[in-house]
């Protein structure tokens, strides 16, 4: 990596955002100071790094900052690219819009219901974003297969964009599990995404990088009780 | 035109989503054959080609589907590269500058002017409209710090997030005649009004953005459609 080049990442430990910037920066190799940010007490830094949502994560290089996971994520990519350094979105344009298109609906369509099943005030609301979150994650079994051409990763051989997107979700998915028992990935009803869930977790990249799913559980309740707590208030 | 290319364009004439794609296909000089859909009668090639989605746009590029509207765009600047502007800044912080407001358009503007116009309460209306000066005021922001003076958010040349934001045109045009607003009001946010003329003026949006009036007559529609729904629900 070049002499000069500084890397800061703000983040916390269980956002699924904040983890796919982390892993693209230890994808790539790069050292970066990763400072971990107190969501009730928000940085300086982090409030004047991201002004529009004050929200992590923020890449803040050579002391200029950019948001977004995704934006990160290809920001990442772009500028640390050459010989030996491993890809996170494909060369190739039509491959892009598809890597692209699936990243965009993990967020657009898969997460909100996921994250519905925490934030459900009732048994009955959780029950039915249960049920959306598994119809929404039948596209993406679909998907996998697609992209991955029988690899072992959305992107092929290794860890990409796709990737990147919908694991950065597997610590939730598995504190769900835990919490109420519902299952969205499974060998079962799911197995190319139970499988590829597996090699996603054994790669150095989330050995480093993902927290245990016990710290996910432990959010999870807070913002149970955080979404409590705001209906009974109204 | 580049030699050989078959592109052909899916869209609903209204949509400000297909507006998208046919601003960057316009500013880039590119032909293609435009496919008008019948949105309540979808096409065999629509649902084969959008089977996630079932929606407009979608780009076909020598029979290859690609689908969502800053997807194709980005997709038209990277597989076109060497035709006519370039959409997307060649300084990788630029392009992460410009990701990030297009992002905000669809993540903050476009769901605060949903929540205004289509709010079912008076309430969640007027939460609409003050996360709308919000979302305004922020890209009033970006077009300052994009242009640095200069005419487009992309520089001298209108780019990714003019397009983007190019898309919403026909409708800002036309929310004067429906709901008396102007949300780029040359008082509040002139840097966007001139922006709103200056885009709208050039030779390769004007004859692209939808009329105005026929904007207002399909939204009209849509009130009394929606009008009758509830007084018919409330019997």
């Amino acid at each position: 990596m070049a002499a000069k080049e500084e890397l800061k990442l703000l983040g916390v430990d269980v956002s699924p955002f904040a983890i796919r910037a982390h892993m693209a920066v230890v994808i790539k190799g790069v050292s970066c100071e990763y400072v971990v940010e107190d969501l009730s007490n928000k940085s300086e830094l982090l409030l004047s790094s991201n002004p529009v949502y004050k929200k992590v994560p923020v890449l803040i290089h050579n002391g200029k900052p950019i948001c977004e996971s995704l934006v990160i994520v290809q920001y990442v990519d772009e500028i640390f690219s050459g010989d030996g350094v491993p890809s996170i979105l494909p060369t190739d344009p039509y491959e892009r819009a598809i890597a692209r298109f699936w990243a965009a609906y993990v967020d657009d369509k898969f997460f909100p219901v996921l994250r519905g099943i925490v934030l459900a005030l009732t048994e009955q609301e959780r029950v039915e974003k249960a049920t959306e979150t598994l119809a929404a994650i039948e596209p993406l079994e679909e998907a996998f297969a697609m992209c991955s051409k029988g690899k072992a990763f959305f992107s092929g051989d290794s860890i990409g964009y796709v990737d990147l997107a919908l694991g950065s979700l597997l610590v939730w998915i598995e504190a769900i599990r835990r919490m109420y028992n519902i299952e969205i990935i499974s060998a079962s009803k799911t197995p190319r995404l139970s499988a590829w869930a597996e090699r996603f977790g054994e790669s150095a990249a989330a050995k480093e990088v993902l927290p245990e799913v016990d710290k996910a559980v432990q959010f999870g309740k807070m913002l149970e009780a955080a979404a409590s707590a705001a209906a009974a208030s109204k | 035109m580049a030699g050989a290319e078959d592109l052909k364009l899916l869209g609903m004439w209204a949509s400000p989503f297909v507006l998208r794609a046919k601003l960057a296909l316009s500013l880039k000089g590119l032909n293609y054959e435009y496919v008008e859909e019948d949105l309540k009668n979808k096409s065999e090639l629509l649902l084969k080609s959008n089977p996630v989605h079932n929606k407009v746009p979608v780009l076909i590029h020598n029979g290859k589907p690609v689908c969502e509207s800053t997807v194709i765009v980005q997709y038209i600047d990277e597989a076109f590269a060497g035709t006519g502007l370039s959409l997307l800044p060649s300084d990788p912080y630029e392009r992460a500058l410009a990701r990030f407001w297009a992002a905000y358009i669809d993540d903050k503007l476009l769901p605060s002017w949903t929540k205004t116009s289509r709010g079912s309460t008076e309430e969640e209306r007027a939460e609409g409209k003050e996360q709308s000066a919000v979302a305004v005021e922020n890209l009033e922001g970006a077009l300052r710090e994009c242009s640095k003076g200069k005419p487009f958010f992309g520089g001298d040349n209108p780019g990714y997030v003019d397009v983007i934001l190019g898309g919403l045109l026909g409708w800002v045009r036309a929310s004067e005649e429906l709901y008396g607003i102007n949300p780029f009001d040359p008082a509040k946010t002139p840097l966007l009004a001139a922006w709103a003329e200056r885009f709208g003026a050039l030779e390769a949006v004007d004859p692209v953005i939808p009329e105005v009036n026929k904007l207002v007559e399909v939204a009209k529609m849509m009130q009394a459609k929606l009008a009758a729904e509830a007084a018919g629900a409330s019997n």
